[in-house]
């Protein structure tokens, strides 16, 4: 199995640049998932590392030796799109021999790896159905069971979840992990579901606009998103413009507008610099005013309350004119909130991330593209 | 404002479509049209004179004669089919995936004999190989002679587009996703069209040999040009005709009606029902085929048989009819003088037949073709109107025309003239319907459902929704229509007692039937190639104009 390296990839179509100096690795066996938005370039990525595309600079290496000019047949990187393209004309058995055969394989030899695939993804007795004939999933599994077989040292799975209802790809999302992993197979996952990618990948890669926000550990990504884009992308995060009134070496006081303060953990800013103070929505809860709270909190009002099956989302406007969501688990204390209710946003100044005000404005860099 | 006349008789034909009788009449006078003047006639025509068909049973002579003549009629259409699927192939191919600058002039090239009426291409393809001035005279002798292999140069050189064109459009609305898959699976760009591109485009492969296979069955005018003293079944029965032979005539044109609907049905059922399964692939071998090299040189040798065998052979006319500009053929001509008088009389009956053999087309295959689009009566029902609708391009031209002829002519009180308009408007019936149907297939459905649930009544919404979607295709159906009418020999040369058509006219000067120097013919064959030319081009200005 191949370790993939990306150095300083970029690919342009017309004047559109898809990637811009993307770098980044991949280990033997390792499972990424590359996450990111409609239109951020991952399936371009997937199509550079496939081969199908060229990229316009930088360099792919497999083992340490560059493809940049090996063609997609002779890469053994298979590419498994979101409709799973299995050839509707030939049986599923006939679909999973297809790589063994192209690369010469003998014909029962060819059929001994399908059928011992097929027995993985427990499909060996629809070996003989056409695609048309199976679900959803069960297309999907003959496509994973495909690409397993040609011998590939790489798997690139374009959205392999995306064309499934809501509730199979929830059910297979760790069904697909397990089968790949067992497997031994290098895999790049693109998706721009960032819990299915937090749920799959062994290391997330977060796109945007054709260049890497980050790269970590799915936990690491959640819990130090590197920028604003990524702490709003991955889970939702409420943003607050202010600048640093004071600091010492527990943390810093940032001055919110109208005078409001938030007290955060984060010393670095310098006083007066103008910065954007990130909470997941998740970290905060909602009070009754009351001043005797063990953790700081925020003054507001209820604007907007929504019942969202387990929890309850509240959107309160604090005394500044902000405004912060927080998510409520039915049965807590204060899921039963109207709107125009006082309360105080509470919250743990460890849980808050402070990121410099970017130079394009708080609004420019939530935006997706 | 008070609304005029129009605008009144137009709001009243609105509200009346909302009514189940209204849309029941629509609906029942074009079948009607289409079991009147589409199927009873080339069906019905050809029985009432069964009883010749006696005579030739007995004449042992005759009798193998049209046997054979039968038979060559399905070996050229089914040879020549199959050499252009061969040929033709490789071609789509390079227009549809290549990047070449060439693509673009190739592309249009590839239409040249398509839009050339197949009687010019006879007479080109005639000069071109059997003629002193064309290859002929580098070679010091024929390099053929009119016969069967000159019938089947011909026959590879107007089929050749269909098999291009047909693949082209297919290989362009083709997912390329299944090609990308299989590349990454490790298969080479030959193991990939042969095993995945080729066994899903399998339906078009089928109709595209159909239609080749139709047209050189269907082609009378030009194979007579070509054909010499060897005989296929539309050249059988324009002798017999001649000779006044009408139960060899009769019994020829039956059997050809009703082997082609039989071959038809069973290609098209074998067709479908081919299930080509992955046997094997040779990696190192398809490898090699798929490099740059091969694909170099398959592309050499793919323009150099469409140069050699299609394009030079389709534009040679243009030779002789530049040496009429300069030898007086063209001052006669345009003075009208000698055989050049009837040739203007039978350029106008051309025309006028074709218009109203179009209009005809349009109002009553409207209909039809919204009925097979949106599957109004069920899908059985349907089938069968496709089925209906596709006779009069599966039958030969020259049989349908004999059978057309015996039909109306028993109609006493028919001038010849009518006679021909309805045989035209039966010809082309299918070309309007069929280029309709797919254009309103086209738009969706939902679209009509949400202007009916807007308040719009049937007639408005299909004036002012589906009719503005589709008038591109319309006016090209009718373009279509108009070129087929004014082109078609068969069928005119069949119905054709006094009068004469163009094409029906050209062929009788190539035969020698009327004193006539090639370059007589070049320029009266030049003449209705630019006429249809002219004509094309101004529909096609409207078409834009309006978009």
């Amino acid at each position: 199995m191949p370790t993939l390296r990306l150095i300083e990839v970029s690919k342009r179509f017309g004047r559109v640049k898809a990637l811009d100096g993307v770098t980044f690795e991949v280990k033997d066996g390792e499972y990424l998932c590359v996450l990111g938005p409609t239109g951020s370039g991952k399936t371009t990525l997937l199509r550079l590392v496939a081969g199908i595309l060229k990229p316009d600079e930088g360099e792919i290496s497999f083992n340490g030796k560059p493809v940049n000019e090996v063609a997609a047949e002779d890469r053994n990187a298979v590419y498994v799109p979101q409709s799973y393209a299995l050839f509707p004309h030939m049986s599923v058995v006939e679909n999973v021999m297809y790589g063994p055969l192209a690369r010469g394989v003998p014909r029962n030899t060819a059929r001994d790896t399908a059928m011992r695939l097929l027995r993985m993804v427990r499909l060996d007795k629809r070996a003989d159905a056409l695609p048309k004939e199976l679900s959803g999933g069960m297309q999907q599994r003959v496509a994973l069971a495909r690409g397993l077989a040609s011998g590939a040292d790489l798997l690139l799975l374009d959205e392999p979840l995306g064309a499934l209802d809501a509730r199979l790809r929830i059910e297979l999302r760790w069904e697909l992990r397990s089968r790949v992993k067992g497997s031994g197979a290098t895999v790049i996952h693109v998706t721009h579901d960032q819990e299915e990618a937090m749920s799959v990948g062994d290391r997330v890669l977060a796109l945007r606009g054709g260049k890497v926000q980050q790269h970590g550990t799915p936990y690491h990504v959640y819990a130090s998103p590197g920028n604003i884009f990524a702490a709003n992308f991955i889970g939702g995060s409420n943003f607050l413009e202010g600048v640093v009134a004071q600091r010492n070496r527990e943390g810093s006081t940032i001055r919110l507008r109208k005078g409001l303060e938030i007290a955060v953990s984060d010393p670095s800013h310098e006083l007066d610099e103008s910065v954007i103070v990130a909470i997941r929505e998740e970290k905060t809860s909602v009070q009754p005013p009351s001043p005797q709270s063990r953790l700081p909190s925020l003054p507001g009002e209820v604007s907007e309350v929504r019942f969202l099956g387990s929890f309850v989302r509240c959107e309160v406007t604090l005394d500044n004119g902000d405004r912060v969501v927080t998510k409520i688990p039915i049965g807590r204390p204060g899921h039963q909130l109207t709107r125009g209710e006082r309360v105080s946003v509470v919250y743990d100044p460890r849980n808050t991330l402070v990121y410099e005000h970017p130079p394009l404005g708080l609004r420019r860099e939530l935006e997706a593209y | 404002m008070t609304e005029g006349p129009i605008q009144m008789l137009i709001a009243y034909l609105d509200a009346v479509s909302s009514k189940k009788w209204a849309k029941m009449a629509t609906y029942a006078s074009a079948i009607l049209f289409l079991l009147a003047f589409i199927l009873i006639p080339p069906v019905l025509g050809i029985t009432f004179k069964l009883g010749l068909v006696g005579q030739v049973l007995r004449d042992q002579a005759l009798m193998a004669r049209a046997q054979s003549a039968i038979l060559w009629s399905f070996a050229v259409a089914f040879a020549v089919a199959s050499l252009d699927l061969v040929a033709g192939l490789p071609l789509a191919w390079f227009i549809a995936r290549g990047n070449s600058r060439l693509v673009n002039v190739v592309d249009a090239l590839v239409d040249i004999p398509f839009i050339i009426p197949t009687v010019a291409l006879g007479f080109s393809t005639l000069l071109f190989w059997s003629d002193p001035s064309g290859v002929s005279g580098l070679f010091g002798s024929k390099v053929f002679s009119p016969g069967l292999a000159l019938i089947l140069l011909l026959h590879f050189a107007f089929s050749f587009p269909v098999i291009v064109r047909v693949m082209v459009g297919e290989l362009l609305s083709y997912n390329t996703i299944y090609e990308t898959a299989a590349r990454t699976l490790g298969a080479k760009m030959f193991t990939i069209a042969r095993t995945v591109t080729l066994p899903m485009l399998r339906p078009a492969l089928v109709a595209a040999f159909l239609l080749a296979f139709a047209r050189s069955l269907s082609e009378t005018g030009a194979t007579i040009m070509v054909a010499g003293a060897f005989e296929n079944g539309p050249v059988f029965i324009s002798n017999a005709k001649n000779s006044g032979l009408e139960g060899p005539m009769v019994l020829v044109s039956l059997t050809l009606i009703l082997t082609s609907l039989a071959v038809f049905a069973l290609i098209r059922i074998a067709g479908n029902r081919l299930r080509l399964t992955l046997q094997r692939v040779w990696p190192k071998i398809e490898g090699e085929l798929s490099s740059k090299g091969s694909v170099r040189a398959r592309d050499s040798l793919t323009f150099l048989v469409f140069g050699l065998f299609v394009l030079l052979p389709s534009l040679f006319i243009t030779l002789p009819a530049a040496r009429a500009l300069g030898d007086g053929t063209i001052l006669r001509a345009l003075g009208g003088e000698g055989i050049w008088s009837s040739f203007w009389q039978a350029m106008l009956l051309s025309y006028v037949i074709g218009i109203i053999a179009t209009l005809l087309n349009v109002v009553l295959g409207m209909p039809i073709a919204m009925l097979i689009a949106r599957r109004r009566m069920g899908r059985n029902f349907t089938a069968l109107l496709e089925a209906v609708v596709n006779v009069p391009i599966v039958v030969p031209s020259v049989a349908l025309g004999v059978s057309l002829s015996l039909f109306w002519s028993s109609f006493g009180f028919l001038p010849e003239f009518w006679i021909m308009v309805l045989s035209h408007a039966t010809i082309t019936y299918t070309y309007f319907v069929k280029a309709m149907a797919a254009a309103v297939e086209g738009v969706p459905e939902e679209m009509e459902e949400t202007a009916r649930t807007l308040g719009s009544r049937p007639l408005n919404v299909f004036r002012r929704i589906v009719l503005p979607l589709t008038k591109y295709s319309l006016f090209s159906g009718a373009i279509l229509t108009f070129t087929r009418s004014v082109d078609e020999t068969g069928a005119a040369s069949a119905v054709s007692r006094q009068l004469k058509t163009a094409p029906v006219l050209l062929v009788s000067w190539v035969k020698g039937a009327v004193p006539a120097s090639s370059s007589d013919i070049a320029l009266g064959i030049t003449f209705l190639v630019l006429t249809s030319f002219a004509s094309l081009l101004a529909l096609r200005f409207i078409v834009y104009r309006r978009r």
